[in-house]
């Protein structure tokens, strides 16, 4: 194909090449114009402006109906933080996160380390294990909930064949956060394990096989060798996990609705009770607006600390 | 074989027991909740209760029937259809396009434009809920397939533009240059050379976008009122709600409506797992 334009370009020389560069720049504008707007429009109408309006709301008291005039200034950030259950709800994310560091975290990379070897069944476990990430949420949350009911439930059985009173986990405010602690890791450490997977698979092979031969032990090469490879996916992990719990809100809903007595609130969930479910557009546009600047910050300085090179 | 020897594999072939083991822990672990969520379906409620682990004494296939010949299953699976599909190609169609731009034609502020879109990637849907909900509202979209698909294509196009763009510029570049030389168009040869060589990542993206609508319950909320529109996350907390405690039933509707997710995940598994894991990677 280069050969046949070299032709055209010696045969016709100069006025058909700056000709073609016009037609070239004409063209090049028609397809701008023709392929960013719908993308730009969309992502402005639905993404940034909303965000926008989410700051400017959050200084009203406001229903949603007619037109914002109450304005009361940064009273709704007040509002959010004397809300007792927005502290809970916080803390709930905190705690999402840490278990998904100390024990989701953990539990993937050691699954990963067993399963990117080849073996019979180490395929169909790996599509098992990741099977939850591609469940719905809602639907996982239902599953559970069921599990942890306390007349039919899974969890009561085992309590009844030891002769104990069956707890009901989800209607207490001690236990309904564990509950769902418990389905947060069911549901994503298969997709953090394949993040693993896929990391070590692409690993130099080599390295291993010389440290092996030079006499380094199993143990040795692992931690000194395979997990310092790991680090940039673990970096990643974390992020997700972070970025995760932050946005969790589905998987709530069925299980406690971020009850009892917003023990189990989520940020999301506590932001859709309060101010959704209940048309406080100040006061869940304030709420957004934590979440969004918490995420931002998050984000932004994560990259920037942890991930510079990637 | 000396006794040294002996005593010097045994620990070693302890592992793959540990390994063993642990393995099956964590399938137990996997599985369980989702074979109970089944069999639990094919059992009475009283059933539930006094042998939760086992197979059904008798088969109570009405539980199954009961939904499948109900209108409202179908009619849930096809409000989440329609959903999805809107919006994997309308995803496709727009974030290609920019894609393309962003990725062949070099422009004035080519850079900076890029950047905007990608700040969808740092934060989620639900922090802006209220005033996309009164947007939609405003625009009269709200209760309708739109009001719910417009806002999910705004919040893929990050991601997808991003994993669409690395594709094509990895494209060979000569070839570009070659067919403007001889006249085609930007237009053409997006649509003629760069979609057609961009299946496999089409693909990929169309996954990732169709997975995250398919169960996406946050939005739909929100936007919708009716019971006629609604996708199968809301029908089946309705449906949870109205039979509340009859968990055969409830059991046999989740797994009914899990049902068209594991097919898919069973004969596309490849694509979704690459699509899920990519996406997070390179998104």
């Amino acid at each position: 194909m280069t050969e046949r334009s070299g032709a055209i370009v010696m045969r016709s020389g100069r006025p058909v090449a700056a000709a073609y560069r016009k037609k070239a720049i004409d063209g090049r504008l028609t397809a701008l114009l023709l392929f960013l707007p719908p993308a730009l429009l969309l992502f402005t109408l639905f993404v940034v402006l909303p965000i926008g309006e989410a700051a400017w709301y959050s200084g009203f008291n406001w229903n949603g109906f007619g037109k914002p005039t109450k304005w009361i200034g940064l009273d709704n950030y007040r509002f959010v933080f004397d809300t007792r259950g927005f502290g809970t709800a916080f803390r709930n994310n905190l705690l999402i996160i840490a278990v998904s560091l100390t024990i989701q975290l953990p539990l993937a990379l050691t699954l990963a380390l067993i399963l990117a070897e080849k073996f019979r069944g180490s395929v169909a476990l790996r599509m098992l294990f990741f099977l939850p990430y591609v469940l719905a949420e809602v639907a996982t949350g239902l599953i559970f909930s069921f599990i942890y009911d306390g007349n039919y439930g899974l969890l009561a059985s085992i309590y009844r064949a030891f002769g104990a009173e069956a707890p009901h986990l989800l209607a207490s405010t001690q236990t309904s956060m564990l509950a769902i602690l418990i389905v947060v890791v069911w549901k994503y450490f298969g997709f953090h394990m394949m993040l693993f997977i896929a990391a070590l698979q692409g690993m130099d092979k080599n390295l291993i096989e010389a440290a092996r031969i030079d006499g380094a032990s199993r143990w040795q090469v692992l931690r000194h060798i395979v997990v310092p490879l790991l680090y940039p996916t673990i970096r990643l992990s974390i992020f997700f996990a972070v970025v995760g719990s932050l946005q969790l809100f589905d998987l709530v809903m069925p299980l406690t609705r971020g009850g009892p007595a917003d023990s189990s609130n989520t940020m999301v969930s506590f932001l859709y009770n309060h101010g959704i479910s209940r048309m406080r557009v100040g006061f869940g546009s304030a709420i957004g607006v934590i979440l969004f600047v918490i995420c931002v910050t998050f984000a932004i300085t994560y990259k920037r600390w942890f991930m510079r090179n990637e | 074989m000396s006794d040294a020897l002996a005593a010097s594999r045994r620990p070693l072939d302890l592992v793959p027991y540990y390994k063993a083991l642990f393995l099956l822990l964590v399938a137990a672990f996997v599985a369980v909740p989702l074979l109970a969520t089944v069999l639990g379906g094919f059992k009475t409620l009283g059933e539930l209760r006094t042998n939760p682990f086992g197979l059904p004494e008798t088969w109570e296939w009405e539980n199954y029937a009961g939904i499948l010949f109900s209108g409202r299953y179908w009619q849930l699976l096809w409000n989440s259809l329609v959903i999805a599909s809107l919006t994997v190609v309308l995803t496709l169609i727009v974030a290609s396009m920019a894609a393309f731009a962003f990725a062949h034609i070099h422009f004035f502020g080519s850079s900076m434009l890029l950047s905007y879109l990608t700040m969808g990637l740092l934060f989620p849907a639900a922090t802006a809920i209220l005033p996309l909900f009164i947007k939609v509202r405003d625009l009269g979209l709200l209760d309708s397939y739109f009001g719910v698909v417009l806002p999910q294509v705004a919040f893929g196009l990050a991601m997808s533009v991003l994993l669409l763009r690395r594709f094509f510029k990895d494209l060979p570049h000569e070839l570009l240059e070659a067919a403007l030389v001889d006249g085609c168009s930007y237009v053409d040869f997006f649509r003629h050379v760069t979609l057609p060589l961009s299946r496999p990542i089409l693909a990929t993206v169309g996954t990732i976008v169709f997975v995250h609508s398919w169960n996406s319950y946050l939005l739909p909320l929100v936007m919708l009122n009716s019971d006629a529109l609604y996708p199968w996350p809301l029908g089946i907390m309705v449906y949870q709600g109205e039979f509340s405690s009859e968990w055969h039933l409830i059991l046999a509707f989740i797994t009914l409506t899990l049902l068209p997710t594991i097919i898919l995940f069973i004969f596309a598994q490849k694509h979704i797992v690459a699509g899920l894991t990519a996406g997070a990677v390179k998104g």
